[in-house]
C-alpha cells in the first residue's frame, strides 16, 4: 500500500516494521513527532521521558535486556545524552539500538545550528542519513540491522526538511519479535570498568573498520553515472536540492553519513572532470574526503551556515544569483511569532519588566517573552541553565545580589534539567529566587505529557511531580505558589522573594491556553470602555494579538478589544483608568 | 504532465494552511502523481507566517521549490501574498483570499497595513484571482471551512477529477465536518475569479 507521509511518521512507522520493543524521547522540534506517531502502535511501549539522557539509557537498558529499541531527540538533545552514548558505543547492543537525530539547519525552531553527523565521527557509531519518507522508513529496519550485526548503537540522522516533509511511501508488514524472559550477563561487555573499557575500545576500532568495508559495499549509497563534466557527493535533502537543480549530471548519493565509503569515493571522483561536495553545515565529509587526498570543492562555494534548497546548488555552481524581481511594496510588516491571547506567562513578564530585574530566562513558549514590546528576558541558553546561570550571577555579585535577579523557567524544562540546578542553589547557599511556571503542560513543542502533568505519552493515568515537595526536599525553605493573571499577587511575591537573602521558589500556576483537559476561560471577554479609555496605550505594552489600536477611536485614539479575548483580565489590571471592562 | 507543478502556500498560523496543503497533496497522490510537501512545524504555531511547498509531477526530488519557481502562489492573507512574489516565476497564477489580519506592529498602532494590495496585484500580474473565501464558507454553513473552499477555487488549475478532491477530503478531515466541507469545496470551485 502506499501512503503519504511525514518523515517523522515514516520513522515511526519504520520503528514498528522493525518490531520495536521500547520507544522513549523528550519533544523536541523537528523530532517530536516520531514519538506521538509511535503511540498508535499499540504493542511498542512509548514514553516521553524527562530529557535525553533519560530516554537514550531507558533505550539502551532495553537493547541489554534483548527488546529492539529507540530513543529520538532533537540535535541539540544528542549533547544531554552524550554521556550514555559515548560509553554505549564501547557496550554495544543486545538487540538494536537505534538514535535518531533530527537537526535543525537554519535553526526553524532552534538555539543554535550543529550538525549531528559529528557525533557519529566522534562517538564512532554508524550514522544513516535519509533523504525522504520511503528511506526514512526504510532506514529504520536497516539501522537496527547494522545495529545487531556490527553489535553498535545506530544514528539515524533527520534534519527538519526530511522530518516535516511529506512523500509517498510504500508500507511493508511488521515483524514480529517475541519479548526476552530473561536478561542475559555480559561482564565484559556491560560492565565499564577499567580493564573491560581497555578491551572494548579495540573492539570499537576494529568495528569502524568492518563498518568503512561495508559502507563500500552499502546499495544505498548509490552511484548516479551520467554526464561526467560535474560530480555531486550529497546525502539527504541536499541530495535532492542537487539532484532538483542538476538532474543531468553524476551523483554519489550517501545515505550512509559515517563511515564514509571510502572506495565508491575514489571511483567517483576519477569518473568525473570536477567534483562538488555539496552538504549543508559542516565540511564534514568535505574535510574527510580531501584527508583521503582528492581535490574537491565544498565550502568555498557552497554556505556552511543556513539551510540549502535548491537555489543554493545553483548558485554554488554557476556563481550565479537570479536578481530577484523589484519589490512590490517598500515596507512589509513582519508578522513573529506571539503569545497567545490569555497565555499565563504575560502577566509575570510584564511584572518582571516593570520591576527592571534581570531575567536569566530559559526555553519554552515563554522565551517569546524576550521579544519586544515585552522584552523582559536577558538570557537563553540551553534547558535549564536559567537556573544554575542564576546562581553563578548571584555568586560573582557577592552582597549586591539582592533584588537584582530571578530564574524563570517552564514546568517541562524544569523537570528536564533546572532540578539540578535548584539543588546547587540550595546546597551551595545561592540567595536566588526561581520562578517555575507550570502551564501543566510541554507547550512550546505542540503540548505533550511530562511527568508534571498527571499523564503518560501512551494516555495512562500517572503520578503526578509534586513541585512543592519536590523543592523542599531539595531544600528550599520559601516556596509559594501564585496565580499568574493576579498581577498585585505576582508583583508582592516576587518583590519579597527576590529580596530575601535566601533562595526561594514561585510557582505560577494557570494551564496553558491550548490545554484541552485543563484550561477554563477565567471569565468573560472584555471590552474597552472608549470614554474612560485615555489613549495612554499601556495596555498595548502586554502584546496581547486581542489588543488593537484604534487611532481614530475617541479624542486621542484608543485601545480596542477583538474577538480573541480570553478574558484573562490582566490588561484591565495594567491599566490606570481602569476603562477595560467586562462583557460587550 | 512532464514537469513539477509548484504550488507555494503562504498564510498565517491558525488559517489551516497546513491542513488545505494535506488536502491537495492527497489529492494529487490519489491522481496518480509523485508529490512532496514541506513545511515548517513549531513557531508557526504562534500566529507567525506560515508557508508550505506542495510540488507534484512524474517525479519530484527537492521538498522545497526553487526560488523564481514558484507556478501558483496560494495565499490565504493580502499582505501575506507580498511577502512571497520574488519566489514567482514569470507568468505565475496568483490564487489569493480576500482576507486581511492584522499583524502585531498593526494592532500596537506602529506600523500601517498597506492599501489595496489587491489593486496593486491586480495591475502588475495577469493571472490575479481574488477569492472570497469566508464568504463561501459561510454560504456553506460553516465559517471555519474557508480553507476547503479555497483549496476549491484552487482545484481549478489542475486536470484532476471532481471524485479525487472528495475522496481526498473525505481521507483527511474527521466524518462530522466531511459534509460541509465538501459543500465548501464545490461552492469555492464555482467562485467568479
Ligand atoms: C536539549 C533540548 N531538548 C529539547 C528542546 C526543545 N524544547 C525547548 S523548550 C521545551 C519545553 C518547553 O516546555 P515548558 O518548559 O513547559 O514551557 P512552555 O513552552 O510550556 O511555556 C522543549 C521541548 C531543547 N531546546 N533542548
Amino acid at each position: 500500500m502506499k501512503v503519504l507521509l511525514s518523515g517523522n511518521e515514516a520513522f515511526a512507522r519504520g520503528a514498528w516494521e522493525a518490531g520495536v520493543s521500547v520507544a522513549a524521547a523528550y519533544p523536541g522540534t523537528p523530532s517530536t513527532e516520531i514519538l506521538e506517531n509511535i503511540v498508535q502502535y499499540k504493542d511498542i511501549y512509548a514514553e516521553w521521558s524527562p530529557n535525553e539522557k533519560v530516554a537514550l539509557e531507558v533505550a539502551l537498558g532495553s537493547a541489554i535486556a534483548g527488546g529492539r529499541a529507540l530513543a529520538c531527540m532533537k540535535h541539540v538533545g544528542v549533547n544531554v545524552a552524550a554521556d550514555p552514548l559515548f560509553t554505549a558505543s564501547y557496550t554495544g547492543v543486545g538487540a538494536g539500538l537505534v538514535i535518531i537525530t533530527a537537526d535543525d539547519p537554519e535553526m526553524h525552531s532552534s538555539q543554535n545550528e550543529q550538525d549531528n553527523r559529528n557525533y557519529a565521527r566522534f562517538a564512532k557509531i554508524p550514522m544513516l542519513e535519509p533523504a525522504d519518507s520511503q528511506e526514512a522508513k526504510d532506514f529504520v529496519r536497516l539501522a537496527f540491522e547494522l545495529s545487531e550485526r556490527f553489535d553498535t548503537p545506530v544514528f539515524i540522522r533527520s534534519t527538519t526538511r526530511v522530518s516535516h516533509a511529506k512523500s509517498i511511501v510504500e508500507l511493508r508488514e511488521p515483524e514480529k519479535r517475541p519479548a526476552p524472559d530473561d536478561i542475559a550477563r555480559n561482564f565484559e561487555k556491560f560492565v565499564m570498568l577499567p580493564r573491560n573499557a581497555r578491551m572494548r575500545h579495540p573492539v570499537v576500532e576494529q568495528r569502524l573498520r568492518d563498518l568503512a568495508a561495508f559502507a563500500d559495499t552499502f546499495e544505498h549509497n548509490e552511484l548516479i553515472t551520467q554526464e561526467t563534466d560535474i560530480g555531486i557527493i550529497a546525502s539527504g535533502t541536499a541530495y535532492q536540492y542537487a539532484r532538483e537543480s542538476y538532474p543531468g549530471k553524476s551523483f554519489l548519493k550517501l545515505s550512509m553519513a559515517y563511515p564514509l565509503p571510502e572506495k565508491k569515493i575514489r571511483e567517483f571522483a576519477a569518473r568525473v572532470k570536477k567534483l562538488y561536495v555539496f552538504e549543508e553545515l559542516d565540511p564534514f565529509y568535505e574535510d574527510q574526503i580531501r584527508a583521503m587526498g582528492i581535490t574537491v570543492t565544498g565550502k568555498d562555494v557552497f554556505p556552511v551556515c543556513g539551510e540549502f534548497s535548491p537555489a543554493t546548488a545553483s548558485a554554488g555552481i554557476s556563481g550565479k544569483r537570479p536578481e530577484p524581481p523589484a519589490p512590490l511594496l517598500d515596507h512589509l510588516p513582519a508578522r513573529p511569532p506571539n503569545m497567545c491571547p490569555g497565555c499565563p506567562h504575560r502577566g509575570i513578564f510584564h511584572i518582571l519588566k516593570t520591576m527592571k530585574l534581570f531575567v536569566s530566562g530559559d526555553i519554552g513558549c515563554y522565551t517569546l517573552a524576550a521579544l519586544p514590546p515585552v522584552s523582559a528576558m536577558h538570557t537563553c541558553i540551553c534547558m535549564g541553565a536559567s537556573v544554575s546561570g542564576a546562581m553563578g550571577m548571584d555568586k560573582a555579585l557577592r552582597g549586591n545580589n539582592l533584588g537584582k535577579a530571578v530564574a524563570v523557567i517552564g514546568d517541562s524544562t524544569f523537570v528536564h534539567s533546572g532540578i539540578t540546578g535548584l539543588l546547587d542553589i540550595a546546597y551551595n547557599q545561592g540567595a536566588c529566587t526561581v520562578i517555575i511556571l507550570d502551564n501543566r503542560i510541554t507547550a512550546m513543542t505542540g503540548r505533550q505529557e511530562h511527568p508534571g502533568t498527571g499523564f503518560t505519552l501512551m494516555g495512562k493515568p500517572a503520578k503526578q511531580l509534586n513541585y512543592e515537595t519536590l523543592c523542599r526536599a531539595l531544600g528550599i525553605d520559601h516556596i509559594r505558589t501564585v496565580n499568574p493573571y493576579d498581577l498585585e499577587q505576582v508583583r508582592s511575591a516576587i518583590e519579597e522573594e527576590v529580596n530575601r537573602p535566601e533562595a526561594s521558589v514561585i510557582l505560577a500556576q494557570a494551564p496553558c491556553v491550548l490545554h484541552r483537559r485543563e484550561f477554563r476561560q477565567s471569565g468573560p471577554a472584555l471590552r474597552v470602555d472608549t470614554q474612560a479609555c485615555i489613549g495612554c496605550r499601556a495596555c498595548l505594552q502586554i502584546g496581547c494579538p486581542a489588543l488593537e489600536w484604534h487611532p481614530g477611536e475617541g479624542a486621542k485614539g484608543a485601545a480596542f478589544i477583538n474577538g480573541l479575548c480570553t478574558g484573562c483580565a490582566v490588561c484591565a489590571q495594567v491599566c490606570k483608568k481602569s476603562a477595560i471592562k467586562p462583557g460587550k | 504532465m512532464d514537469r513539477v507543478t509548484n504550488i507555494l502556500m503562504a498564510g498565517v498560523g491558525g488559517q489551516g494552511v497546513i491542513l488545505a496543503s494535506e488536502i491537495v497533496s492527497e489529492a494529487v497522490m490519489r491522481a496518480g502523481f509523485d508529490v512532496k510537501k514541506s513545511e515548517v512545524h513549531g513557531m508557526a504555531q504562534r500566529g507567525g507566517s506560515v508557508t508550505t511547498h506542495v510540488r507534484f509531477g512524474e517525479k519530484v526530488y527537492s521538498p522545497l521549490i526553487k526560488d523564481g519557481e514558484v507556478d501558483i502562489l496560494f495565499s490565504f492573507e493580502l499582505l501575506e501574498t507580498v511577502r512571497y512574489l520574488g519566489t514567482l516565476r514569470e507568468g505565475a497564477a496568483l490564487v489569493v483570499n480576500d482576507q486581511k489580519i492584522l499583524p502585531p506592529s498593526v494592532t500596537l498602532g506602529r506600523d500601517a497595513y498597506p492599501g489595496d494590495i489587491a489593486g496593486m496585484l491586480r495591475a502588475r500580474y495577469a493571472r490575479f484571482e481574488l477569492i472570497d473565501a469566508p464568504a463561501v464558507a459561510r454560504q456553506a454553513g460553516n465559517a471555519r471551512a474557508v480553507n476547503v473552499a479555497f483549496v476549491g477555487a484552487l482545484s481549478r488549475h489542475f486536470d484532476i477529477p471532481e471524485g479525487t478532491w472528495h475522496a481526498a477530503i473525505e481521507a483527511m478531515l474527521p466524518p462530522k465536518l466531511v459534509e460541509v466541507n465538501l459543500k465548501a469545496f464545490a461552492l469555492g470551485r464555482e467562485t467568479q475569479r
